[in-house]
């Protein structure tokens, strides 16, 4: 498939720009180029094979994306959070598994091991993750407990020198390339407890789910403990209780929220583009009504969440965000992502289900963006608990 | 060794070009700016592969502009300069700016002196050769690939159906084309590092304004094109000849 020139330009129509420093900008071009010059010509064939492109790894460790907001000292950017989520946002505007892998190996696995590792860790772990040496992966879920990980059952015992951990997590990026994973397990205290598995220990296997119709550039599989016998000193000894997945769930929802909001202006800007071109009755499909009302409702969608995620931002920076407000901004994006995705695929007729154009691409991949890291369902009930005081949970 | 690169500030190439009071000045109203492409791809990159062959080589940068050429400058920053001055000056005349950069390079005392081989906005192509006179060095324009071999510089030009390669003793002033190196995107560590930098502001030393733009002009615009049918060659034939007049 011949790979379209990617001339992608953000739409900025409340000069959202004057809210950034000239570095956040720099860091926001250095990213696009880099989508244009490296992921926008590959990722359709990737996607279309289902094949994870391993090559950019290396790449997106050499550009800074891994860890951004980690201190330099670990091998991180010691960037601020709006930093950091106009990376998301550029990243997934190439592609929701591009975002994905950096969101995953910034905010859920370097971050906790920065927030709640020793110094030994931090020390052996985070250089290699964030030069794209190592590449890491997160293990919450299971099969039969989702969105209600206190009832996980993957447990650790006890055994002198080391642990025994055993169980199955599901659902996990970038599970079946990672060296890396950060396993959260109940201990025999019937606490939940972090522990960093390598790969090679024997009876962890990490096989790959196969058959996905979303992020299919992304590589997800399960991670398997069968009798893993893990070193005391690979424990996160910082943390205890649900608290400690929680946070670190909190920093990946906020990359979401600005990185589906990428996905939805790459769909915006070729449906204005296409709505332009195209000719039917003899004008171009901008000029009729239908189109124009997508058009429009698409821009005030796209620059109402431009200015949540940056306020969310500023908040993240000053450390007074709740995660309530993470959780809204996170569904907010999402949403008006999906929607605006839809209707730029209908814009485009039938060439809006072809591979050549990425709006279906994306379109699909906001599916699991829509349900991982807290079902659209659970981040409304997360509002609607803290706005009533109610639990509706149970 | 000591290099200096000239660094311009150029609209991106999306922007749109219009023009204010009276066709004289470039309308800048919502204008994204770039570093000249020229500058940045060629003359910064090779400059900057020079210094990492020998980290021993000092790498400044130089720009002719008004405090909005700041941004621009902090990016060539973070792609691999060392330390940047900005002569704070909005002259446009290529020779008040050639004397400028003139002045700033002889008092560093550089071995190398890179330019692009032109800007993308008004295309002058004359610094170069400005500056490499008003120092007195020799000067070697549209270089594709840039070498030093025994502490003199061998340089490959393109001319016309074909190459031609040149040698030249140091102090020398080049102006790079494509060829000379590959784009290069800044990484996160290189724009965290350019935070701390030294970024010197000078005033313009007395130099003559020479020219001056009387007005600009769009090019006109393009005409529509005219389909003819597949099974109709005689109708392109008297159009190509009786309104195109091209046959």
């Amino acid at each position: 498939m011949a790979a379209k020139t990617d001339n992608f330009q953000s739409p900025d129509y409340f000069n959202v720009d004057e809210l950034l420093t000239e570095e956040h900008k720099l860091i926001r071009e250095s990213v696009r180029n880099y989508v244009k010059k490296e992921i926008s010509p590959i990722i359709e064939e990737y996607a279309q094979k289902a094949e994870f492109p391993q090559q950019i790894v290396k790449q997106l460790g050499d550009l800074g994306c891994f860890g951004p907001t980690v201190p330099e000292q670990y091998g991180g950017g010691g960037l601020d959070y709006i930093a950091y989520g106009l990376m998301m946002q550029e990243l997934e505007r190439g592609d929701s598994g591009v975002r994905s892998t950096a969101s995953v190996q910034g905010s859920l696995v370097m971050f906790p091991i920065y927030q709640y590792g020793n110094e030994e860790q931090r020390n052996k772990y985070l250089p290699k993750l964030a030069s794209g040496e190592w590449l890491g992966c997160f293990g919450l879920t299971e099969p039969n407990h989702g969105s209600d990980p206190s009832s996980m059952l993957t447990n650790i015992k006890d055994a002198g020198d080391h642990v025994i951990l055993n169980g199955a997590k599901m659902w996990i990026s970038n599970a079946p390339f990672a060296q890396v994973a950060v396993v959260w397990a109940r201990n025999e205290n019937d606490e939940i407890q972090g522990v960093i598995v390598e790969r090679g220990m024997e009876g962890f296997t990490t096989p790959t789910t196969h058959g996905k119709w979303s992020l299919r550039a992304s590589a997800t599989g399960e991670l398997v403990f069968d009798n893993v016998k893990v070193p005391k000193e690979n424990i996160l000894p910082n943390v205890k209780g649900l608290k400690g997945p929680l946070g670190c769930l909190t920093k990946a929802r906020y990359g979401i929220a600005w990185g589906a909001i990428g996905a939805a202006m790459d769909c915006y800007h070729i449906a204005l583009e296409y709505s332009k071109e195209r000719i039917q009755f003899g004008r171009p499909i901008g000029g009729f009504q239908l189109q124009q009302k997508k058009l429009a409702e698409m821009v005030t969608e796209i620059t109402k969440a431009q200015l949540l995620n940056w306020r969310l931002g500023v908040l993240m920076n000053e450390g007074k965000v709740t995660p309530q407000q993470v959780s809204m901004a996170k569904r907010n994006a999402c949403e008006v992502a999906t929607n605006i995705c839809r209707d730029a695929r209908q814009m485009l007729g039938g060439m809006g289900i072809t591979g050549e154009y990425p709006v279906m691409r994306h379109m699909m991949n906001l599916e699991s963006v829509i349900t991982y890291e807290g079902t659209h369902d659970i981040h409304l009930l997360i509002t609607g608990m803290d706005v009533t005081g109610l639990n509706a949970f149970k | 060794m000591k290099i200096l690169v000239c660094i311009s500030k150029t609209p991106d190439t999306t922007a749109k070009i219009a023009f204010s009071d009276n066709n004289t000045k470039f309308a800048e109203a919502g204008v994204q700016w770039i570093i000249n492409p020229y500058d940045e791809w060629y003359a910064l990159v090779r400059a900057i592969e020079l210094k990492e062959a020998d980290p021993s080589t000092v790498l400044h940068l130089v720009n002719v502009g008004g405090a909005d050429s700041e941004p621009i400058i902090r990016k060539a920053l973070a792609l691999g300069g060392d330390e940047a001055i900005r002569v704070n000056s909005d002259n446009a005349d290529s020779f008040n700016i050639a004397s400028q950069i003139a002045a700033i390079a002889k008092d560093g005392a550089y071995d190398l002196i890179f330019t692009g081989k032109e800007t993308i906005d008004y295309n002058g192509s004359s610094i170069g050769g400005m500056v490499a006179e008003l120092l007195d060095l020799p000067y070697i324009s549209h270089a594709v690939k840039f070498d030093l071999e025994g502490g003199k510089a061998v340089v490959v030009r393109e001319i016309e159906g074909g190459e031609e390669t040149d040698k030249a003793a140091l102090p020398l002033v080049v102006s790079c084309q494509k060829g000379m190196a590959e784009q290069r995107i800044p990484n996160m560590k290189g724009i965290m590092g350019a935070r701390t930098k030294p970024l010197k502001v000078t005033e313009p030393v007395a130099a003559e304004t020479l020219t001056a733009v009387a007005s600009f002009d769009l090019p006109p615009a393009k005409a529509g094109v005219k389909l003819v049918p597949a099974d109709n060659p005689e109708e392109l034939v008297r159009l190509l000849h009786e309104e195109a007049r091209v046959i």
